[in-house]
């Protein structure tokens, strides 16, 4: 029904999807499971129109299909369900799911009808709530249902759903299901996208493995564990080149955290950095680490937090008690977090250590071009603004900025992503050097590899919890990503 | 080269130069020394004001308050000063019309921070209370019998420039140094720009926003001394639509009302141009109601060209990198 072969997209810096092949019949649930970043977003966004692919073809229902935006793939019949909510808040639950031909006569929109429609359809997908309800009052489990019965509201003949179960409780997955399979029945094909195996083992019929962009394997369901799963997520992958890692001493334990809670997540998490080491933490996107970071950063509030640097006890409520305590963070998105895109290389590098009454520019300009020749930076003087740096050379200035702030331990979160691969040795380089010097490294990383290239022992995050620490004679891809995967294989009671 | 003329305020300079040109040819007694001191003490007060406002607007706010704050500085300042003739009561008046409105502009900071309301909906509450506040002070009465010494201050002229517009320049001349060279109007800029970089690096930026709002509640409780200087009275209902005009000048110097981008020159040369626009409008004899249009105009004219400045600027920035692949930065 839909046949994908061949298909590539490249962003700048990267490639998404590097020769994708998946074939799709009517009437089969198809899962499709992958690492972080292997691709199953973009590939969901390739088929959903939003990314036009570099290469590569499509074809769908027999003839080629080349949608230019999301509205050819809704009119060639294909719903998505994205990971993120796209419902309008202040409309009704009725308003939202037929907005896109509300029903109508005259020109003007026929409420009896629309609540009728509505009320339909909330009840085939076992929804409970009045038609009229503000999008807004909903539970975020209930807008996840809103947005699934919305895809359905067409004639749809292949619905792809990217995540759909992150926020719903094991009943109303198992509604879920139940609800899939009846449309499958139909003859509807269902593309099935989940971090959590038991229900991509418990649902599809065939399951396709991502890895680095490449379509690895399709399968029939029947027979494949969950190990054999991750084992083919895991693979063997393009040797990358690492810098040696020099034999450091460690030092006395930097940062200690106890039983820290932060909302949303199960917790409470225990762990320690001592200077010198390199700690990596492991785990799929949404397991917390980038929420437990900024709590000990004091970016985010955190519900409770026990922390020690140097052995004595600290508060951090705001960022500035961080910095001030020697802990800088490097975030996840460096462009809204991390930058001020507007101002010059110069006073980016400074912002963290900005005091005092004036702004001494002749020493700041000394000190972001030493910065800059130590880091590498390729600009055009350190007049010029961030905006117009590649992505490598943006991560560049934000180290810089950290590195100009003196602190003595380093959170990063995601230091590479999006970076061409010279740019990334250079800054594995740098964090390794910083390591070398003494600093504590927290390491936050999707790409697997990097943290078994530079850390000496890796935590493994799985749905809010430490599911189990590594040390570096010990890494092996395998275990940690069956580690990762763990807190999604047993059923969904705890959320 | 480009880039500076493209990016910097030299365009409104240019406007300004312009308009002055059609003005000394086409408007009877424009280029005249005593029109130009006119010109001076007619945009006294909308320089004071538009640069606290320039503080609020780089931060990405706006102050709807400032010409009713400046009601209610006069009628609190105005009522301890009238009748007195002391130099005690007239620096206490004048403190006080400062403190008065610090305390407004704190006020407008505070509630927008602390709750996270839009600066645009608390400074638009503010403008009634403000102003309500001023006629409840003095029974909606006009307050006469200021200083004389106070008055004499208005019709002062220094090196043939008028007192309190020196006043004024000494004010852009100040808010250009802070915005420029203080570590504090770095973080206006960059807080203006992206304000979660600037608290995950350490900065409280919600002080910082209250400070912009602060500043310009100084500058209205100035800008109602100089007032009551020029004409010699306290009117609860003085300063009407000020706000606007303080706006228009910022905007029309480049600022982008989103924050993070103008300049103290910009707003300095803005708040000119709207003052030779209406002051040479008027010596040729143009109705009042056309003078409106016509300044309506300006002000979009204005704001058009420099969206189309900013694209142009940004395809410049863009083409730079270019030949930027030479590492600028290898050791010299």
């Amino acid at each position: 029904m839909m046949t994908v072969s061949g298909l590539v997209k490249r962003f700048p810096g990267v490639v998404a999807l590097d020769g994708v092949d998946l074939d799709i019949r009517a009437g089969e649930i198809h899962a499709l499971v992958g690492e972080n970043g292997a691709g199953k977003s973009t590939l969901v966004k390739a088929l959903a129109g939003i990314h036009a692919p570099d290469a590569g073809t499509m074809t769908f229902d027999g003839a080629p299909y080349t949608p230019g935006s999301a509205a050819d793939a809704l009119a060639a019949g294909i719903s998505v369900v994205h990971q993120e909510l796209a419902l309008l808040p202040y409309l009704t639950v009725a308003e939202n799911l037929f907005l896109r031909a509300l029903p109508r006569t005259a020109g003007v929109v026929d409420r009896k009808r629309l609540r009728a429609d509505a009320a339909r359809l909330l009840t085939e997908i076992g929804l409970e709530v009045s038609p009229d309800t503000l999008v807004e009052r909903l539970g975020i489990a209930q807008m996840q249902l809103v947005e699934i019965a919305k895809a359905i509201s067409t004639d749809c003949k292949l619905l792809i759903m990217d995540e759909p179960t992150a926020t719903l409780t094991s009943r109303e997955s198992g509604r879920l299901f139940g609800i899939l399979r009846a449309l499958r029945e139909r003859g509807v094909a269902i593309v099935y996208i989940s971090h959590h195996l038991q229900e991509v083992l418990e649902l599809a019929d065939r399951v396709t493995v991502l890895r680095n962009g490449r379509s690895i394997e399709t399968r029939e369901m029947a027979g494949v564990t969950a190990p054999d799963l991750v084992k083919l997520m895991v693979g063997r992958d393009l040797a990358q080149e690492f810098p040696a890692k020099p034999s450091t001493e460690l030092g006395e334990v930097a940062l200690k955290v106890r039983e820290l809670k932060v909302a949303g997540f199960e917790g409470p998490l225990s762990f320690s950095v001592r200077r010198g080491e390199v700690v990596g933490l492991a785990g799929l996107v949404g397991s917390g680490r980038t929420e437990a970071m900024r709590a000990v950063f004091g970016a985010d509030p955190s519900l409770s937090e026990n922390i020690e640097l140097y052995g004595k006890k600290v508060h951090i409520r705001h960022p500035q008690d961080a910095v001030r305590h020697g802990i800088s963070l490097l975030t996840e998105d460096r462009k809204s977090q991390g930058l001020v895109l507007d101002l010059p290389i110069s006073a980016n590098v400074t912002l963290a250590k900005l005091r005092g009454f004036l702004v001494r520019f002749g020493q700041e300009r000394s000190l972001a071009e030493g910065l800059g020749r130590r880091l590498h930076l390729r600009s055009a003087g350190v007049d010029q603004h961030v905006r117009t740096l590649s992505g490598g050379n943006q991560q560049k200035v934000v180290l810089a900025k950290w590195l100009n702030a003196g602190s003595d331990i380093l959170i990063v979160d995601e230091p590479t992503r999006g970076i061409d691969v010279g740019a990334k040795y250079e800054i594995h380089e740098l964090l390794l050097g910083l390591a070398a010097e003494g600093k504590a490294l927290l390491v936050v990383s999707s790409d697997l590899p990097e943290l078994m290239g530079i850390c000496d022992r890796v935590l493994v995050f799985s749905r809010g919890k430490i599911a189990g620490e590594v040390a570096r004679a010990d890494f092996d891809a395998e275990h940690i990503l069956t580690l990762a995967y763990s807190g999604y294989l047993k059923n969904g009671e705890t959320q | 080269m480009i880039k500076r003329l493209v990016l910097g305020e030299a365009g409104i300079g240019v406007a300004l130069v312009v308009l002055a040109g059609f003005f000394v040819i086409l408007a009877p007694n424009f280029a005249t020394e005593q029109n130009l001191r006119n010109i001076m003490t007619q945009i006294t007060l909308n320089t004071v004001l538009a640069v606290g406002m320039t503080f609020v607007i780089l931060v990405g706010g706006i102050d709807l308050s400032v010409g009713s704050a400046m009601a209610l500085c006069a009628v609190v300042s105005g009522t301890m000063m009238a009748g007195s003739g002391s130099a005690m009561t007239l620096v206490g008046g004048i403190l006080v019309s400062v403190l008065v409105g610090g305390v407004v502009g704190w006020v407008n900071g505070f509630v927008s921070e602390q709750w996270r309301v839009p600066s645009f909906i608390v400074t638009l509450a503010m403008l009634n209370i403000a102003r309500g506040g001023a006629e409840r002070y003095t029974d909606a009465a006009t307050i006469y019998n200021l200083p004389a010494a106070l008055n004499d201050f208005g019709t002062l002229t220094l090196i043939g420039i008028p007192a309190v517009f020196w006043v004024a320049l000494l004010l852009a001349g100040a808010g250009w140094f802070v915005l420029s060279r203080t570590v504090f109007g770095r973080l206006i800029y960059a807080t203006g720009n992206n304000e979660e970089a600037v608290r995950l690096s350490g900065h409280k930026t919600s002080r910082i926003k209250i400070a912009a709002f602060m500043i310009a509640g100084l500058t209205v409780g100035i800008a109602a001394i100089l007032y009551m200087a020029r004409l010699n009275i306290a009117s609860p209902i003085l300063g009407q639509g000020y706000e606007l005009n303080a706006i228009a000048a910022v905007v029309i110097g480049g600022a982008s009302l989103m924050g993070g981008r103008g300049s103290m020159v910009g707003t300095f040369l803005g708040a000119c141009l709207l003052g030779v626009l209406t002051n040479g409008l008027l010596l040729m004899g143009v109705s009042d109601f056309e003078r409106q249009i016509i300044t309506g105009l300006v002000i979009l004219v204005a704001v058009v060209l420099d969206a189309y400045r900013l694209r142009l600027a940004r395809k410049l920035a863009v083409a730079q990198p270019a030949q930027a692949l030479t590492p600028a930065m290898t050791p010299s």
